[in-house]
């Protein structure tokens, strides 16, 4: 049934990733810009799909903590690594687009550092899981959960602060020639998500089954 | 729910005593965070004159830093002859004893705060003071914000392994709202002309955050701290 | 000893319970095991040993029979019903001494039992850690600090903090480590009398002349699994020593 459905997933995610070049390129070139406002087409859905993760992670550790299901503290590890990995897409491909845009590397934004604080808690995730020693599974699960509630305070917070980042209500006014290669790179990043997530889920199931035998042979 | 109330009363006694004996809590506390504001004064100040806005900062990252050392030491107590396991194991609502810790750790930082804040006031020539009410709540309810998610990672922390570095790492990105919220509220009381609806409006989103996070973390203490 | 103050309390809502029973019940830390399909059964009135060596899962099976930890795998009963969430009610009936005494040592013997009392939701807190003094035969170093107590009377307080509610189920982690021979054998008289109440005692040990006094039943434990305790020999020092040795052989000629 998993492995159906993830060689589904891995065919639908392929199709996605050759096309989008296409799309891309064939998308309406932005005279200001130039090529960098290309970097839009990654820098949006890896946000996109960090977000998505961060919400998993957090939602599947609340069930981890409650219910004890395995499975969801497994859905929330993978996660957490991959809100990293497409958080670090996005500061790295955000900075490249605002050195032309604004001039400087980093802006002290409210999305910037939202999400800069919510890819930090979850690295602090990751640390806990690796050096909390044996039972921290169940710490970490905690500690995504604050994390995941965090996310509203975090915004307000740091937009009240100060915001000079294009809103999300760019999308609706883009030229409908760059609307679809966005939706389609964005569908192809969620994919890519549920793809590397079940990949790591069934890698950690595949890795307590070994630590299930070792443990019989020890007996 | 009254016997609630008495076990954390109890609990938050007890660290209490245990504090006014040894003051060792207290007193390196305290020390500590006005060696960070000397050190931020190094960094901060210009020319005799502190640095525009700097003062709150300093102020809240020396409460910051001052809490994460009393929330170590204070479960280090717990954890020292496995006392935190007795208490567990004692016929109460778990999370009783994490009101009772926060209660202590809550009194402990409004002492150390008591001699801060007038201190940071006094060098840097900042009017902390000229609108009491505000000042009072915006730090109580910073701490007590800041306080509540600590006291809860510094509990389960007791079981980890590197609890010293974890305790930071986890903390600080988690309460960075409260530290914004904390630092622009004190930043505005500190203008020339103080903008008391921004002031109200950090002041309410203080309410919102201690609110969450004192729900989540009485929902939390129970499943985290089953091993 | 047996005075009014320690007879089981009745007026609480407590889940008391005549027998303990371990089914199959494992434990480990990551990939370390501490405990394995331990199985075994005690009922009121009896004294269970477990002997064996530091890092044997003594310490693991009496903290898994007092609900600090869960088990990994298999179920812990009391009594009848099996319990899945282990509440305050069933807490109320267990006392555990631990070996590293679970006392403050900044507060006097007096104010950790106090406290102690207190959090359990006792009555006559003055009186009862009165009595808890004079049965640790301390009364008169109650107002002491216990951080400047010997091992030995750390170990008496924190004996007398785990019967303090007349637990049902009481756990005892090495009891006697440290005791002098006159608190050596009052304990023993103790363990008499908590035995003719009818509680469950679980004891972890590995002080052999002792246990031979008090014990009704002994297990061994050796690396996290419960062994049968050779019937060979006229000890418990030679019982053990001959489990040991037919544990080993086999593996020798591996």
């Amino acid at each position: 049934m998993m492995h159906r459905m993830f060689s589904v997933v891995i065919v639908v995610a392929t199709i996605f990733f050759v096309c989008a070049p296409v799309f891309i390129a064939w998308a309406p070139y932005e005279s200001t810009m130039g090529l960098v406002q290309k970097i839009f087409y990654f820098h949006v859905p890896s946000w996109a799909a960090m977000f998505v993760a961060a919400f998993v992670c957090g939602i599947a550790s609340a069930v981890f903590l409650f219910r004890g299901r395995l499975i969801s503290d497994r859905i929330a590890v993978a996660s957490a690594e991959l809100v990293v990995v497409f958080g670090l897409i996005g500061l790295v491909s955000g900075p490249l687009w605002a050195r032309k845009a604004w001039g400087v590397w980093w802006q002290w934004d409210a999305r910037l550092t939202m999400a800069l604080v919510l890819w930090m808690i979850f690295i602090a995730y990751l640390l806990l899981r690796e050096y909390g020693g044996p039972g921290s599974e169940k710490l970490a699960a905690g500690v995504a959960l604050f994390g995941m509630a965090n996310v509203p305070f975090v915004y307000w917070s740091v937009n009240v602060w100060r915001t000079v980042h294009p809103t999300t209500n760019v999308v609706p006014t883009l030229v409908p020639g760059m609307r679809g290669p966005l939706w389609w790179s964005l569908v192809g990043f969620l994919l890519l998500y549920v793809l590397a997530m079940m990949a790591r889920v069934r890698l950690e199931t595949q890795r307590a089954a070994l630590e299930q035998i070792y443990r019989e042979l020890d007996d | 729910m009254r016997r609630f109330f008495t076990v954390a009363l109890l609990i938050m006694r007890k660290d209490l005593r245990v504090e006014t004996r040894s003051r060792e809590l207290f007193l390196t506390t305290l020390f500590f965070s006005v060696s960070t504001v000397l050190v931020f004064a190094f960094g901060f100040v210009r020319d005799g004159r502190p640095v525009e806005n700097a003062v709150a900062g300093i102020l809240w990252i020396a409460i910051a830093f001052a809490g994460t050392l009393a929330l170590g030491r204070t479960f280090e107590r717990e954890r020292y002859h496995d006392v935190l396991r007795a208490l567990l194991l004692a016929p109460v609502d778990r999370p009783a004893i994490y009101v009772g810790k926060l209660l202590g750790i809550l009194a402990l930082l409004a002492a150390v705060e008591v001699v801060i804040v007038p201190l940071v006031a006094l060098l840097f020539q900042a009017p902390l003071f000229r609108q009491p009410i505000l000042t009072f709540l915006l730090l109580s309810l910073g701490t007590l914000g800041f306080s509540a998610v600590g006291t809860l990672f510094g509990a389960m922390l007791v079981r980890a392994r590197s609890r010293d570095v974890l305790l930071p790492v986890l903390l600080y990105p988690i309460t960075i709202p409260v530290i914004i919220a904390g630092v622009r509220g004190i930043a505005v009381l500190l203008q020339p002309e103080v903008d008391v609806a921004m002031a109200r409006a950090w002041i309410g989103m203080l309410v919102f955050f201690d609110v969450v996070f004192i729900t989540l973390s009485l929902w939390t203490f129970e499943p985290v701290m089953t091993e | 000893m047996a005075s009014s103050l320690h007879q089981i309390p009745t007026t609480q809502e407590c889940s008391d319970f005549n027998r303990v029973v371990f089914v199959d019940v494992s434990k480990y830390f990551g990939r370390r095991r501490a405990l394995a399909h331990v199985s075994l059964e005690c009922g009121t009135g009896e004294i269970l040993g477990f002997l064996g060596g530091n890092g044997a899962g003594k310490s693991t099976l009496l903290a898994l029979a007092g609900t600090i930890l869960a088990p990994s795998s298999g179920e812990i009963r009391y009594g009848a019903e099996s319990v899945r969430e282990p509440g305050p009610a069933l807490r109320a009936n267990i006392g555990l001494l631990s070996h590293d005494f679970q006392l403050y040592p900044e507060l006097t013997a007096r104010e950790n039992l106090e406290f102690f009392a207190a959090l359990y939701g006792l009555d006559q807190v003055r009186d009862r850690s009165d009595e808890a003094l004079r049965s640790a035969g301390l009364l008169s170093r109650g107002d002491d600090f216990v951080g400047g107590f010997s091992r030995g009377m750390k170990q008496r307080v924190a004996l007398e903090r785990t019967l303090l509610h007349a637990p049902r189920l009481v756990l005892l982690d090495e009891p006697f480590a440290g005791l002098d021979e006159g608190s050596s054998s009052a304990l023993v008289e103790r363990l008499q009398v908590l035995k003719s109440e009818g509680r469950i005692i679980f004891l972890a040990t590995h002080d052999f002349e002792v246990a031979e006094l008090v014990l009704d039943r002994a297990m061994l434990l050796r690396a996290g699994r419960l062994l049968p305790l050779s019937r060979a020999g006229e000890s418990l020092r030679a019982r053990y020593r001959d489990s040991m040795q037919r544990e080993l052989k086999p593996r020798r000629l591996e």
